[in-house]
């Protein structure tokens, strides 16, 4: 890499402190980020989206940390059958993933490849345009939300969704949760739910939880509408794909093979 | 009027007392789902509708069949109808309210549903559908009690019931035609993502529906002595047949659609339908049996010596209505599902409790009929045992 995170993250701080004239915003290192609730790298995104590099996750053999990190921070519940199932980011073969059965003489192991998948957070979401008391629907910034309350439970956005992404709770999950977060919402038997990247830890000045657990720094999140973001530079400098283009959905997770 | 409802024979109260207990087993079983949620159902995070989405979409289209009774007769002038229209209405009733009964199961969050209506939602075809069902059950409630009422008083009905009764004509169109959209708006489910959804939905519908109606009309006939005459069952028997004939002609396009085209994701669903995909074959018998009664049935109904006998109506009659359903409340919803969007066959069976609470919700819709039926034909002078 060209530019060192600390560094990039330093000139998107300036550009920033350029555009809002003058506020310190982007300026702290992410340890301090973290406790800095004002911060403006994590909550003044206009098009947030994920560039996942395959290259290096893959070479993790066998890693969890970004799945068990989300699950734990909000409260996902393990269950031990496939039926009851809930899953807001989880792995997948390559050829499920990209639809790639037919491909009979590719690179030797990539139709096994793992690749992480979660909500897309399409730019034209078919789940909210379904969903009949929008208690999914697109935020400003681009994260494809999920209100729990207001749910009824009907199913509809799990129809709609090309990419399998959303998940919904059989029964009461509470008893399948090993150890409960209190500053984070559980949820009730008969609602959906799914990936929010992490909008409460963006309010919060931090980043997802899965981006942060990634040793392998595989998983990058950031805003696209800003030009010196690390995801349009990854995305500039790399081949990427995402997952069923042809539908029109507009994929906001973008793959590095 | 519906005090008629309460006087009846023996018969008819055991009949009665039957369908509650049905109603009541279902009952008990909905409470139990309810505590515990839809995990007491075969769906799971791969085929998240089942049973119940498939019996409302069949009910749909039973609700909508109505039309084919009040369509010839009011815009038609088809004498022979008369005697055959409120019971179209009063079977499209209850269809209308099992299909809300579905829906209402199916729901994690039964409650929420007022949600639906606290934030309308007009890009949702949901929404949508919610409307067109709700103002069919209107339109369907006003129609019969006027009509009837003024049957009773022998009167001639009030001259505003007209514009009322011809606006319920595209709104049974309609009905079904949201119902198809919610499928066939879908670009995730490829097999469900075809123009001919809603067409092929209305002509099963205009065919299944009829097919039930002249069932209803032969058990009328036989334990109430209501008889709608020779002619008008013939002329509906005629309907049920080029209906089954355009519906069996949609199927066959959407097999060359898929199986010319060669594109996997739409083979995919039809190979699994009929032949079954990695081993898993759990729809296979039952398409095969829909097949082969969509056969019989159009051959006793296209050749005029069978259609006229009675006894080969009623088996045609049966093996159509079963043909459709086992096409449409059983493989048409879940295929969608299988293979998933991962590409994943996981199969669906629905589970005893979901059977039950399915039962228990056709026991409502057996005992509305029951008691509008009866209704009906002690307002027409008739006297069932």
């Amino acid at each position: 890499m060209s530019v060192d995170r600390r560094k990039f993250l330093k000139l998107s701080g300036l550009s920033a402190l350029a555009l809002t004239g003058g506020k310190p915003a982007g300026l702290f290192a992410p340890a301090e980020r973290r406790q800095n609730h004002s911060s403006g790298e994590t909550q003044n995104g206009k098009r947030w989206a994920m560039v996942v590099d395959l290259r290096k996750c893959v070479r993790e053999k066998g890693c969890t940390k970004c799945i068990d990190a989300c699950h734990d921070v909000h409260n996902v519940p393990k269950f031990d059958n496939t039926k009851d199932e809930i899953k807001w980011i989880w792995k997948e073969n390559y050829e499920n993933a990209f639809e790639a059965e037919g491909d009979e003489f590719v690179k030797e192991g990539l139709r096994e490849m793992p690749v992480p998948l979660l909500c897309n957070h399409c730019d034209n979401p078919p789940c909210v345009r379904v969903c009949p008391t929008k208690a999914t629907w697109k935020r400003e910034d681009g994260i494809v939300m999920m209100d729990w309350h207001r749910c009824i439970g009907c199913r509809y956005c799990m129809a709609a969704c090309p990419y399998g992404s959303r998940s919904f709770n059989w029964r009461d999950p509470r008893p399948f949760i090993k150890n409960i977060h209190e500053e984070f919402p559980t949820r009730m038997r008969g609602v959906v739910e799914k990936c929010t990247f992490c909008d409460e830890r963006l309010a919060r000045g931090q980043l997802p939880a899965c981006v942060e657990a990634c040793n392998a720094k595989a998983l990058v999140f950031g805003d696209l509408e800003d030009p010196e973001s690390e995801v349009r530079r990854l995305l500039h400098d790399n081949f990427s794909i995402r997952r069923k283009p042809a539908l029109g959905t507009n994929p906001e997770v973008y793959y590095i093979v | 009027m519906i005090e008629k409802a309460l006087i009846g024979g023996r018969r008819y109260w055991t009949w009665v007392i039957f369908l509650l207990v049905v109603i009541g087993i279902g009952f008990l079983f909905y409470l139990h789902q309810f505590r515990v949620g839809l995990t007491v159902t075969g769906l799971s995070r791969d085929v998240t509708w089942g049973f119940y989405i498939a019996q409302f979409t069949f009910l749909v289209g039973v609700a909508a069949s109505a039309v084919i009774v009040v369509l010839p007769y009011y815009l038609h002038n088809t004498k022979e109808f008369g005697k055959m229209t409120i019971l179209g209405e009063f079977l499209a009733i209850p269809a209308v309210i099992m299909c809300m009964l579905f829906i209402f199961v199916d729901m994690g969050q039964p409650f929420r549903i007022i949600n639906v209506f606290r934030y309308p939602t007009f890009h949702s075809m949901m929404f949508w559908d919610t409307i067109a069902l709700g103002g069919y059950l209107l339109l369907n409630v006003i129609i019969s009690r006027i009509t009837l009422d003024s049957e009773r008083k022998s009167v001639p009905p009030p001259k505003w019931i007209k514009p009322v009764i011809y606006l319920s004509i595209p709104w049974a169109v309609s009905i079904h035609t949201v119902t198809a959209f919610l499928y066939s708006g879908l670009a995730a489910r490829p097999f469900w993502l075809t123009a001919v959804m809603a067409p092929r939905f209305l002509a099963s519908a205009f065919a299944a529906g009829p097919a039930l109606l002249i069932l209803l009309i032969f058990i009328l006939r036989k334990f109430a002595n209501y008889d709608v005459g020779k002619a008008a069952i013939q002329k509906l028997a005629v309907i049920v047949l080029y209906a089954m004939l355009l519906n069996v002609f949609f199927i066959l396009m959407e097999l060359f659609t898929a199986f010319y085209s060669h594109i996997p994701e739409h083979t995919a669903h039809f190979k699994y339908l009929y032949f079954g995909l990695e081993g898993k074959t759990a729809l296979v018998p039952f398409m095969w049996i829909s097949a082969g009664l969509a056969v019989i049935s159009i051959i006793l109904l296209i050749n005029p010596k069978t259609r006229k006998h009675e006894n080969c109506l009623l088996i045609a009659c049966i093996a159509l209505f079963i043909s459709i359903w086992l096409d449409k409340g059983l493989g048409m919803v879940v295929t969608g599902f299988i293979p998933s969007v991962l590409g994943r066959v996981v199969e669906y069976t629905p589970t005893f409790p979901e059977i039950m609470i399915s039962v228990g919700v056709y026991g409502i819709g057996a005992l509305l009929i029951t008691i509008l039926y009866r209704v009906a034909l002690s307002v027409k002078g008739e006297v069932p045992g």
